[in-house]
């Protein structure tokens, strides 16, 4: 199905799309008058009458009938339009020719390649992957024996001993931290939780964060940051009930 | 039969000739001058002065084979005549049931690429992932870094099996498109008219 030899039998106009868009374009046509609907409707008919749905006219369809839509409402409104977009009305217009003019050209191309391939049919080839370059010798230098076995001495000394402290990193628990933010934001509203972890390790100030996060889960306090790594402000949400309990914290964090 | 067979051609050019043709009757792909002036370890003029002895011998209506100059080589391809019997022993996945959407974007791709599926997308107004995608597999478009210096989207060129398989010696030979650019610089001009008058 051709969207632009789509036949168009509208009060203001009669033929195919294609010179209903034609028309517009070089305004010798009003879209004020043209009715949209109508036309969907027509394209609509037609494509009840195929069993199958085509889908790349339909996708053809629908960016053209925006395209005229928009076209018609800055028409229709065009102080609001001015208003309402971003663009400047003759800005807008120049965009959209942009796009219009590129869109054809890659159109035009894509049908000059059509007509390529219908007559570049008949050309058969060989196909299949490159054939493997013949392996390049690389003799290798003289060698002097001394500077062999120098190497290999070096080779052969013990590896330095290999730090395992960092094995031994344990989380702390991350209930702990619940239990502690919990009774803090009773006595507080509100607390800075750089300012709270700032002096804490890295692995308690990471359990602390997910126990922050937990807590807000459960919907017991609330996050405010105002920019990436600003302060990061906890402060207390009200109670209405008292199920948190119920809903607290899967949060185990293994040892690594 | 002591006589030497005298099937050893004495012209040089000659002898080079058929070096080239046994080079592109392995190649699976075409082979610039430069390649087949290496591998035949001779000078690349004096190649250029041989493959026109080979095309001589390898033409259209001559013979089932054909050398032709294609996407920045030589190759040997079948006769056209002969496309019958091939199209009964060969399938081409490359080219068969292109769509109009998988045309449009190898057409952009070819004529403004490298360029990503945004790029693409902005032209043609709709998402181009599966044309492209479509396009890759089919091996008529391949990567070509990303945008921004390597850390935005993927840019994607045509594949010298793209030339070949629309018979194009480079990319330089696709058509300007310059009668089409004037016609919309009129729609341009009229939509600017338009506007001003109705911003006015």
């Amino acid at each position: 199905m051709i969207v632009r030899e789509l036949e168009l039998d509208l009060d203001a106009f009669e033929g195919p799309f294609d010179l209903l868009l034609a028309l517009v374009l070089k305004e010798e046509l009003d879209l004020r008058d043209v009715d949209l609907a109508g036309i969907v409707t027509a394209f609509l008919e037609r494509l009840a009458e195929r069993d199958d749905l085509d889908l790349e006219a339909c996708g053809e369809f629908l960016v053209l009938i925006a395209a005229l839509l928009e076209l018609k409402a800055r028409a229709l409104f065009p102080e609001e339009a001015a208003g309402l977009a971003e663009l400047e009305p003759e800005e807008a217009a120049e965009e959209l020719a942009r796009r219009l003019a590129e869109y054809r050209r890659a159109k035009e191309a894509a049908e000059w390649l059509r007509e390529r391939l219908a007559a570049e049919g008949d050309r058969y080839f060989r196909l299949g992957p490159a054939p493997l370059a013949p392996k390049v010798e690389t003799p290798l230098a003289p060698q002097e024996p001394e500077s062999l076995a120098r190497v290999l001495r070096l080779l052969a000394q013990d590896p330095p001993e290999v730090s395992l402290s960092h094995m031994a990193l344990r989380f702390p628990p991350v209930s702990q931290f619940l239990e502690r933010f919990r009774a803090l934001l009773q006595r507080r509203s509100r607390f800075d939780f750089d300012a709270e972890v700032g002096d804490m390790t890295r692995l308690e100030q990471a359990s602390a964060f997910l126990a922050v996060l937990e807590l807000r889960r459960a919907g017991e306090l609330a996050i405010e940051q105002a920019a990436p790594f600003a302060p990061i402000r906890v402060s207390r949400v009200a109670q209405e009930n008292n199920d948190q309990q119920e809903r607290t914290a899967a949060w185990t964090v293994r040892s690594a | 039969m002591d006589r030497p067979l005298r099937l050893i051609p004495t012209d040089p050019l000659d002898t080079l000739a058929r070096t080239l043709e046994a080079l592109l009757v392995v190649a699976s792909s075409p082979l610039p001058v430069e390649e087949l002036a290496a591998a035949a370890d001779d000078d690349p003029e004096r190649v250029e002065e041989a493959l026109r002895l080979v095309g001589e011998r390898f033409a259209e209506e001559r013979s089932g084979i054909v050398l032709e100059h294609v996407a920045g080589g030589w190759a040997f391809r079948a006769a056209r005549e002969e496309a019958a019997a091939c199209a009964r022993l060969f399938e081409r996945p490359a080219q068969r049931n292109l769509s109009q959407a998988a045309l449009e974007t190898l057409a952009i791709v070819a004529y403004l690429g490298p360029c990503s599926r945004p790029d693409i997308a902005r032209i043609r107004g709709v998402a181009a992932d599966s044309a492209v995608a479509n396009l890759l597999e089919r091996g008529l478009i391949a990567e070509a870094g990303r945008d921004n210096g390597g850390g935005g989207a993927v840019r994607y060129r045509t594949t010298p099996l793209f030339e070949r398989v629309f018979g194009l010696e480079s990319l330089s030979e696709l058509p300007r498109l310059d009668d089409v650019g004037a016609d919309t610089a009129e729609i341009r001009d009229r939509l600017h008219a338009v506007a001003e008058k109705r911003s006015a």
